[in-house]
């Protein structure tokens, strides 16, 4: 059995942190390789400490794209041979391979790394009369919060995580990123407060297609959490993305709000500014901010959301982190610094600061829009 | 009978200062104070005193004080003074002891055992001179979710809710047990900062109803005052099952009470007693509650968000289980501290739980249940101050109640003697010489600057811990620490201890 010999696992304890955030699409939905944004990450290395970074790439297994690729760490074989006895009870599973890695003299200590390409056994959803995506996401609830050493980091259909402790530059080498190409990547670089203990806590956090990075402290994550368990989430890693991920989730998938409503039930106005609607507009801004109260993300805070249409990005309502954004012909990027959007690209059509609370929205063959 | 209870106070009287005004002598309802014409001194009969301070506070001279009797009875820790001269009172009297005001025994305050977070480098705090701090909050049944159509427009009908600029309304007080003075201040500083009172169990006096809009308005055991006007003039419609100060019995208010406006606006004769019976007589179970909710919600057109008040008890976190599944809108929950008018001493001392426990259980449990976010959570019975917001708020409060702390603000000076409707203040009184001694106009400010000041202090605390909207405090029990407190207290609470990090 791996020896973690850390004090403070993740989970166990609620390790604050701060980061640097990188992603972009391709409207067009041309794929591009993980190389470039890799090297774009490293002029954000101020950002993070080396205590963890994470990518996320849609678009890269096309081939398996109606198979939800589950990515795995597994602390112990044990804790791997145990989990396969539940996937393949529940799952169908068309292929497993351990996730291709190559030796990085920084990267120490890595977990067994693991992905399968699932589906889930008709039998269990006709019989819980329940709809594909909650069988993964209650079975994904399970493996995290009851196996021992398990931990599931990406089970979206046609996008996969890949992340651990490490500078963003050395995880991107050992995970052999360049090899894999996507229309849309995000990328995250960590400055944790204490030693994260083991791999999971890294970002992007993701469930089903949604991937979120994220870079603050929400001060709501109480409020957050207790909401979010009301609905079955359980949130064991203790990190505010962990629970952006799932009000996310709740929101868009299971409350099926259109995105621009969920974007305000996240960062809502002002009251000062909703006094000044329509009625209408009005009426509809407080039974967000009535109904979906728990859902606030208070404090400081920059995400990056990726789904399968696209991404968005945003800030807390006072912008209390860096979010920057750029346009490029069929290219949307969205950073916490604009050198690192120069890196991916020098030139620009245009660059932005988003206001607090307004997102930069970009989807498959659409124009980036304001909301 | 000779008593054999030694007066509570003493009044002392500087003499060289006393000028022999008589103020004294006017203001004391009890009439501790008799001017001696012979000898041209003001007397004390100290047995009459409660310490209410009136004389203190309106002597020209500031020549009166008032002391504890320091007479030591031969107590011991079994038998203290209050409890020998509790059964001196009982073997004179034969009667049941009663008191106003909240249960003052040294049960744990869980309030001062809770501490509040605050940011730290890692997340910024934020400053309330500078950033926006909203504390607006909705009182009222909200769906699990809303659905929109393909236009972006809101399908999902909204249940009517109270809108409140602060987290902090004026717990039930009903004209009778107070005065119309003292209902008016609170009605008028409901209007001013944008908050409701509530009418209690006595029914909207006419000179009210240009507060109404910001009024709750009760329906209790005894139905005083309720008619269809009535249910319809308030904002809101609170069923009174139990109140924290005497939970399982109902009220009384005593004939010689009832003058001429009681008896209007509780619509009962003049002179008679004015009882309310212990329980509704047509609630003996959770479907007749169920039957009375909707009854209202019917009278009302279902326009008026309708809520139910119950006194904190044992099985408190079921009970309020079984009104959210009733239909109510909101439950307010009543403290074993709450104050009131007139109790039994032993029950005020005795019955009911700390709301800071059955608060937290209440929310733990409704969030359980799945419930938590569609009903509104109030709670009250021993707000002292702004700190006690917050904590309450972060335990699951949607918002609270205060009666004591607002009688307090208008003059109450905490004599715990409302029963006796000698109120000095112009307050716990019907006694139209007393009641004039309140004005309205400064009550209402009186009233009003507590409650902006409470905001103040409630926003600046709310920065502290990088919050700049009230609802990201709400349930947030990580912003909250105990100290002094054992591992099942913690427990109930469903916080750390002080120390323990997130």
């Amino acid at each position: 059995m791996r020896d973690i010999n850390i004090k403070y696992l993740e989970g166990e304890v609620r390790i604050p942190s701060a980061c640097g955030l990188l992603g972009y699409i391709n409207r067009k939905g041309e794929l591009t390789s993980g190389y470039h944004i890799v090297d774009a990450m490293s002029v954000m290395r101020e950002r993070g400490n080396g205590l963890g970074a994470g990518f996320a790439c849609y678009g890269l297994y096309p081939d398996r794209e109606d198979y939800y690729a589950f990515h795995l760490f597994f602390e112990d074989i044990n804790a791997k041979e145990e989990t396969s006895y539940l996937l393949y009870r529940y799952l169908d599973v068309v292929q497993e391979e351990k996730i291709p890695t190559r030796k990085v003299r920084t990267i120490k200590d890595p977990p067994i790394i693991w992905r399968y390409f699932v589906k889930p056994k008709e039998e269990y959803l006709e019989d819980e009369d329940i709809t594909e995506e909650d069988f993964i996401v209650r079975l994904v609830m399970k493996i995290n919060s009851e196996i021992k050493g398990a931990y599931v980091f990406s089970s979206g259909k046609n996008v996969g995580v890949f992340k651990g402790v490490g500078y963003p530059e050395d995880i991107g080498e050992f995970y052999r990123l360049e090899e894999y190409y996507g229309y849309t990547w995000i990328a995250h670089s960590r400055f944790p407060t204490n030693t994260p203990g083991w791999w999971g806590g890294a970002h992007p956090f993701s469930l089903l297609d949604w991937t979120v990075v994220h870079n603050g402290e929400i001060s709501s994550y109480g409020t957050n959490v207790r909401y979010a368990e009301m609905f079955g989430y359980k949130c064991t890693l203790m990190t505010d993305t962990e629970v952006i991920t799932y009000i996310i989730d709740l929101l868009l998938r299971r409350h099926r709000l259109p995105l621009d409503i969920a974007i305000k039930a996240l960062a809502p106005p002002l009251y000062s500014v909703i006094d000044r609607l329509d009625e209408e507009e009005r009426i509809k801004m407080k039974a967000i901010r009535a109904i979906y109260q728990s859902c606030l993300l208070n404090g400081p805070f920059a995400i990056i959301v990726g789904f399968k249409d696209g991404i968005f990005a945003l800030n807390d309502r006072i912008k209390l982190r860096p979010l920057v954004a750029g346009e490029k012909g069929d290219f949307v990027y969205v950073a916490s610094e604009e050198s690192a959007i120069r890196a991916l690209s020098p030139e620009l059509d245009r660059v932005w600061m988003p206001r607090g609370g307004e997102a930069v929205v970009s989807t498959l063959e659409e124009r980036g829009v304001l909301v | 009978m000779k008593t054999l209870y030694e007066s509570d106070f003493i009044v002392i009287r500087d003499e060289i200062r006393c000028i022999r005004c008589k103020v004294c002598v006017r203001q004391c309802a009890n009439e501790v104070h008799q001017y001696d014409e012979e000898d041209d001194r003001v007397i004390a009969e100290n047995s009459r005193c409660v310490g209410c301070h009136r004389c203190v506070t309106l002597c020209p001279t500031k020549a009166i004080t008032i002391i504890r009797n320091p007479l030591d009875f031969r107590e011991n820790y079994q038998w203290t003074a209050r409890a020998i001269k509790d059964i001196y009172k009982q073997a004179e009297t034969g009667g049941i002891l009663l008191t106003g005001m909240g249960n003052d025994k040294e049960y744990p305050i869980y309030w001062d055992r809770l501490l509040i977070n605050a940011s730290q480098v890692t997340n910024p705090s934020i400053d309330p001179l500078r950033e926006p701090m909203e504390l607006k909050t909705f009182i009222g049944r909200k769906p699990e979710k809303l659905e929109f159509d393909n236009y972006g427009r809101l399908i999902t009908e909204i249940p009517p809710q109270l809108e409140l600029e602060v987290p902090i309304m004026f717990s039930a007080m009903s004209f009778g047990s107070i005065s119309i003075n003292a209902c008016e201040s609170l009605a008028r500083a409901s209007v001013e900062v944008g908050t409701f009172w509530n009418t209690g169990e006595g029914g909207l006096h006419k000179k009210l109803y240009p507060y109404k809009e910001r009024a709750i308005v009760q329906c209790a055991s005894g139905r005083f005052g309720v008619d269809v006007e009535y249910l319809n003039a308030g904002s809101a419609i609170e069923i009174k099952i139990g109140q924290g100060a005497k939970p399982g019995i109902g009220g009384h208010l005593p004939g010689e009470k009832v003058g001429e406006e009681v008896s209007q606006t509780r619509m009962i004769p003049i002179g008679t007693d004015a009882i309310s019976p212990a329980p509704h007589h047509d609630i003996y179970s959770i479907e007749d509650l169920r039957q009375l909710i909707y009854a209202l919600k019917e009278a009302v057109n279902y326009k008026k968000p309708v809520g139910v008040k119950i006194a904190a008890v044992h099985n408190v976190s079921a009970i309020a289980s079984g009104i959210a599944r009733a239909g109510a809108d909101y439950i307010a929950i009543d403290g074993f501290r709450g104050g009131t008018g007139a109790a039994p001493t032993r029950i005020r001392d005795n019955v009911g739980i700390p709301v800071e426990l059955a608060l937290a259980s209440v929310d733990t449990r409704l969030r359980e249940e799945g419930l938590r976010n569609q009903i509104s959570l109030i709670v009250g019975g021993s707000i002292r101050n702004s700190a006690d917001v917050i904590k309450a708020i972060a335990l699951g409060a949607d918002a609270v109640y205060i009666a004591t702390s607002a009688l307090v603000a208008l003059g109450c000076h905490l004599c715990q003697n409302c029963h006796t409707g000698k109120c000095n203040w112009g307050i716990a009184t019907q006694d139209p010489n007393l009641v004039k001694r309140l004005n309205p106009d400064i009550g209402a400010k009186r009233a009003s600057n507590l409650l902006k000041a409470w905001s103040h202090e409630i926003k600046e605390m709310l920065g502290g811990m990088g919050i700049n909207a009230l609802e990201s405090l709400r349930g947030n029990r990580l912003m909250l620490r105990g100290v002094g407190l054992n591992e099942k207290e913690l427990e109930i609470l469903g916080i750390k201890h002080a120390g323990e990090g997130i």
